[in-house]
């Protein structure tokens, strides 16, 4: 369903020019659902990013359901692959109703039958009728990242991008949405890319994982190998230690380079 | 835990109320504990208090806010019976508070070392010279390399980690007995987070000081703390060590560890916290 083959992102131009990823390959089959850890910088939301279609790559193939990527997307294309992103305080509109956000991409791909479709998104993701009038400053921080789900599922996409969706949120909040998440997934076949800095919250939802550090994939392993600490790179072994509240021997630094 | 005759901290039914339009909102619900030199955790969810019971302590509860208490005092000063002036005496010399995110706690437009030193020069009357030495030396405890380098760097040149460091040595640098730790490392990487946690553990253990560290991360607190005040909407609903939270009692802080996903425990459904008005009315 999705496939990466040597791709490699680079912003800036000339002697500023930054490679933020290069020579990632992985590839994702239909229903199942890829984790990316790593740190800041390592290059994860910008693997994301240039699967969703919001920054060019410059090197490499990306395919989504068969058909190779180029710079413009056609409209079904952009319509299949959904993102939802970290911080639902920043990524719904402060102006616009949950209503108006979420007719908005009916209406850009034409849908139809809008009000039906609203009301069975908000549904879904476990809102009732009397949110559908509010703006985002009237919801809560979970309310509002369900809102940001319905959005991404109304467009009935194949391909859901999921940005660390649940770390600006409490953890009984997290919970919520990491159950929901899995039951839309389940009930809808969607295949799911999903980055986060948490290995347990990656481990919890996707099958298997790839590490990132320094834009270059340097382990790509299974959520059961995480659990049994089987994993194969200083580094990733690092990042198990580290998740696992705070130990002394945490603390030291391992370059995932050396 | 070297136990003081008088406790470092003791605060008995502290209330922190927001006064508003439809009543009163009262943020902090007559909480007590008190503190020696050990490093307390306390741990909640956002809207719990833990952090306004943080800011009442140093004094920072902006009006119409109001601080109530039957009784709060660090060491001998009773900070209740403190005014503004009083309270800019001891913010930094006896009690210092380290926040989230270092790229907004840092003056901008001033070097790191500048506001170092200024911090040393305010409470001490140093010269600049002696200033800048002592800031160099502070800069050196808290393991940063090249502290002459750093000295000249601007907020914005330096990473989160470094930046966390750096506030820890601003804080430091007046030798204050009191550390308040408000989320130090939630905006760090993870690997990030475990050096400045080791370095702030150092400090605090060699100094002697007493540490409180507020944060919403179970985990972190108890394998970081000696002792977890557990709050939920603005009381405190249980304190244990924290060796111990694993084995808490309370169904707030069990419906926490519960619902946080776990490696090696794979579990189609997270249990979901079902929150039970009474916690929030009983006065413990």
């Amino acid at each position: 369903m999705i496939t990466l083959e040597h791709v490699t992102v680079s912003y800036g131009t000339g002697a500023k020019r930054i490679r933020a990823v290069s020579d990632v390959s992985f590839r994702v089959s239909a229903g199942e659902a890829f984790g990316l850890v790593g740190e800041s910088g390592s290059g994860k939301s910008t693997v994301l990013r240039a699967v969703a279609g919001l920054i060019p790559h410059a090197l490499g193939r990306i395919v989504l359901d068969g058909r190779e990527m180029q710079v413009r997307r056609p409209k079904a294309t952009r319509k299949m692959v959904q993102m939802v992103f970290q911080d639902p305080y920043g990524s719904l509109h402060p102006n616009q109703t949950v209503d108006q956000t979420l007719t908005m991409p009916v209406a850009i791909h034409k849908l139809g039958n809008t009000d039906r479709r609203v009301s069975a998104a908000l549904q879904e993701v476990g809102l009732g009728r009397e949110h559908r009038y509010r703006y985002p400053h009237q919801l809560s921080g979970g309310q509002r990242q369900r809102v940001a789900i319905a959005r991404a599922l109304i467009l009935e996409p194949r391909i859901l991008l999921l940005d660390e969706p649940t770390s600006a949120l409490d953890v009984s909040v997290q919970a919520e949405i990491l159950n929901l998440l899995a039951r839309l997934r389940r009930d809808h076949g969607l295949t799911a890319l999903m980055v986060s800095h948490d290995l347990a919250v990656i481990a919890h939802l996707c099958e298997r994982i790839a590490v990132m550090s320094h834009g270059e994939v340097i382990e790509i392993t299974t959520a059961d190998a995480l659990a049994s600490g089987n994993v194969a790179h200083p580094y990733t072994r690092q990042l198990l230690r580290s998740n696992r509240g705070f130990d002394r021997s945490g603390a030291a630094i391992v370059d995932a380079s050396s | 835990m070297t136990q003081s005759p008088i406790p470092l901290l003791s605060v008995r039914n502290l209330r922190v109320v927001y006064p508003g339009e439809e009543g009163d909102f009262v943020a902090v619900r007559k909480i007590s504990f008190t503190l020696g030199r050990e490093r307390l955790g306390i741990v909640g969810e956002s809207g719990s208090g833990k952090s306004t019971t943080g800011r009442a302590i140093m004094g920072l509860v902006a009006a119409p806010g109001r601080v109530e208490a039957d009784e709060m005092r660090l060491g001998e000063v009773d900070l209740l019976r403190l005014d503004e002036r009083g309270f800019r005496r001891l913010r930094g010399k006896r009690v210092a508070m380290i926040l989230q995110d270092p790229k907004y706690s840092l003056d901008p437009v001033m070097s790191v070392g500048y506001q170092i030193a200024e911090t040393h020069r305010c409470h001490f009357g140093s010269s600049p010279l002696a200033a800048r030495a002592a800031t160099l030396e502070m800069l050196s405890a808290v393991y940063i390399r090249d502290p002459e380098r750093v000295y000249e760097l601007y907020p914005h040149q330096v990473s989160g980690g470094m930046g966390q460091r750096v506030m820890i040595a601003m804080m430091l640098i007046a030798g204050p007995d009191l550390l308040i730790a408000d989320e130090p490392t939630s905006a760090l990487d993870v690997t990030v987070q475990h050096q400045v946690l080791a370095i702030m553990d150092d400090l605090v253990r060699s100094r002697g000081m007493g540490l409180i560290l507020i944060s919403h991360n179970l985990h972190l607190v108890s394998a970081f703390c000696d002792r977890v005040l557990v709050m939920y909407a603005g009381h405190v609903v249980e304190t244990c060590n924290a060796s111990e939270l694993a084995a808490a009692r309370h169904p707030y802080t069990r419906g926490l560890l519960a619902s946080l996903p776990e490696l090696g425990r794979r579990r189609a459904e997270l249990p979901q916290l079902q929150r039970d008005p009474a916690w929030a009315a009983d006065a413990s």
